[in-house]
């Protein structure tokens, strides 16, 4: 199977595969070799670890992502407050500087329902399928959605807390989320109504934030709760049928998180931040297919992981960048 | 250690099943409260007037994205977004006439020219084809004509934060309803201040705002009838109403006289008056 059939299938909720001997190249698999047989590995990593326990530096990545996530919310707010109509709308669609734009998700909910699809919309959607496509898919999630933003404090909150033992992650299935995209999708062909977007909380906190806050916060509030207490990032992780469209329109996106096998010491910093560590499975010893491999469409190019890797082995990629093994 | 012991005895496959059983009920319950917003909406707990334009209630439902460009554009600010306790209609737009009628100061119908689904129709161009419901007089011996008065002052008091374009005052921006008082023999207002018998009215005196033959309204929407004897008279809505809620609005009686109704006459509209 080649690997964009292997991500589209870890996105719709396949637990990642084991390479076959037979699909790792003899290099690769000579390297994986050496680092099983470097006895002084977990030293290294231990060594590792306390130097960057010693620096603790910040998340550069995830600050810069918090201060553009909130950015492009508050455009949103001051278009419409101070009446510059730059950004005129909310998530669900606008208006940039005139130039239709619609959430690629809304807008199918309406095709479905509607069954009637005019010029504005389409041209809104295929501009935001150009545009996503190009910044990677579910980077809508990471950069813009304002419930991943509170997701993310609900999770520091969770871990926290987790180390107290008070409360215990329970992992759901994440086929899951497949079968809420496609529920969704029937209920609205077949009812007419757009029914996700009755509880979407992408679309409840941009309407709140810009034309002020309802009883429909509650909700929001529930699902927050759920995730603090029960469930670690229950909603963005196995439920939310807008991670898996914008998923699918990144799963070919030039912009990626990069992995290198040969800098990697496979101490699994990354896996502990992501919120979608299937698609890092490649960074578990032995499972690396080439010396360099590209990160699978349910990423959301967050960039925890590069902030993460005391090693510099995960880095975002844009194609025609220069190659430097750090 | 006891508790360790039993983790150990557990079988994989358990865990798995307790997780795919997790997984469901989560699921059920995410649909189940989704599907809960069908209740108001089958109920009809909650009946709204909505903008110009608006479709059939269902299929304007279906298509709108509920993205609020038309409460932007809105230069009297009629537009309102519903809450979760309207269900499916969360994020739709809506029009509280009494506190805020649409007066069509935009002349261009900025909310259906916003409107990115086309759920307000774009076959709409003046405001005379706009069918957001009609007028209803619900309480006629109220009525400051019908019992022969006239009215002074603030139309609707000096709290009311209500705007009309008045023509001949501004003619491009809306003002304040308490800024402009009034003084009448025989209260008119719902007549005086209707958009389509205010655009009838500069038809007919050769005026229209613009060369375009299409904006004049061909029927009337609302005239004062003889009552009796002593001069009183009652308001009368006609065919021509297009149900903008503007009388609704001025009427200075408390409650209104004149209330929209939208579900009856929205029953076979296509938001479009043919």
């Amino acid at each position: 199977m080649s690997r964009l059939t292997d991500s589209l299938a870890e996105l719709l909720g396949r637990d990642p595969r084991k390479p076959a001997p037979e699909e790792i190249p003899v290099e690769v698999k000579t390297l994986h070799r050496e680092k099983r047989a470097d006895k002084r590995r977990i030293e290294k990593i231990r060594v590792e670890l306390a130097h960057k326990a010693a620096r603790a530096a910040p998340e550069k990545i995830r600050r810069t992502r918090w201060l553009v996530l909130a950015a492009v919310n508050l455009l949103f707010v001051f278009s419409y407050w101070l009446d510059i109509q730059l950004l005129e709308g909310a998530l669900t669609a606008s208006r940039f500087a005139g130039f239709h734009m619609a959430d690629l998700h809304s807008a199918l909910q309406v095709m479905l329902a509607f069954k009637h699809v005019v010029i504005n919309l389409l041209i809104g959607t295929v501009t935001v399928l150009v545009l996503w496509w190009l910044l990677g898919g579910r980077t809508f999630c990471a950069w813009v959605c304002p419930y991943h933003l509170l997701a993310e404090w609900a999770e520091l909150l969770h871990e926290w807390l987790a180390r107290k033992k008070l409360v215990k992650d329970h992992p759901l299935d994440r086929r899951l989320r497949t079968v809420a995209w496609l529920v969704f999708a029937l209920l609205a062909l077949l009812t007419g109504y757009t029914i996700y977007e009755t509880i979407s909380p992408t679309g409840i906190l941009s309407r709140a934030l810009i034309y002020g806050p309802g009883v429909a916060l509650i909700w929001v509030g529930i699902l927050l709760a759920f995730e603090v207490f029960y469930s670690r990032r229950a909603w963005c992780r196995y439920l939310c049928p807008i991670g898996l469209t914008y998923g699918l329109v990144g799963a070919t996106s030039p912009f990626k998180v990069r992995y290198h096998l040969p800098t990697c010491f496979h101490e699994g910093e990354c896996r502990k931040v992501c919120l979608v560590p299937h698609v890092l499975d490649t960074v578990i010893l032995g499972r690396a297919r080439g010396l360099e491999v590209d990160i699978g469409a349910d990423c959301t190019r967050c960039g925890r992981c590069v902030d993460a890797c005391p090693t510099g082995s995960l880095t975002f990629h844009y194609p025609g960048q220069r190659q430097d093994a750090t | 250690m006891n508790a360790k012991a039993k983790t150990t005895r557990r079988r994989p496959g358990q865990k798995a099943r307790r997780r795919f059983l997790r997984s469901v009920l989560y699921g059920a319950g995410v649909l189940g409260i989704s599907l809960l917003g069908y209740l108001p909406v089958v109920g009809q707990w909650i009946t709204r007037l909505r903008p110009p334009g608006a479709l059939l209630e269902e299929k304007f439902l279906a298509a709108c994205i509920k993205c609020g460009q038309c409460v932007q554009v809105c230069p009297v600010e009629a537009i309102h977004l519903a809450d979760l306790d309207e269900g499916f209609g969360i994020g739709v737009p809506y029009i509280d006439a009494r506190s805020q009628a649409c007066d069509f100061s935009c002349d261009g119908l900025q909310c259906v020219l916003a409107c990115p689904t086309g759920a307000l129709t774009h076959d709409v161009n003046y405001p005379h084809q706009v069918d957001m419901g009609i007028a209803r007089v619900v309480n006629e011996g109220a009525c400051l004509a019908v019992q022969g008065k006239g009215f002074r002052g603030q139309a609707r008091g000096p709290d009311f934060t209500g705007k009309l374009r008045y023509e001949e005052v501004d003619r491009w921006n809306p003002i304040l309803v308490r800024d402009h008082p009034y003084d009448l023999e025989l209260c008119d207002l719902c007549v005086r201040q209707c958009p389509i018998e205010i655009r009838i009215a500069q038809c007919e005196a050769g005026k229209p705002p613009s060369g375009d033959e299409y904006q004049c309204p061909p029927r009337p929407a609302i005239q004062l009838e003889p009552l009796g004897q002593g001069g009183a008279m009652r308001p009368v809505i006609l065919d021509g109403c297009v149900g903008c809620g503007v009388c609704e609005m001025i009427c200075p009686v408390e409650p209104a006289v004149i209330v929209m109704d939208s579900v009856e006459s929205r029953a076979k509209s296509t938001g479009l008056r043919t």
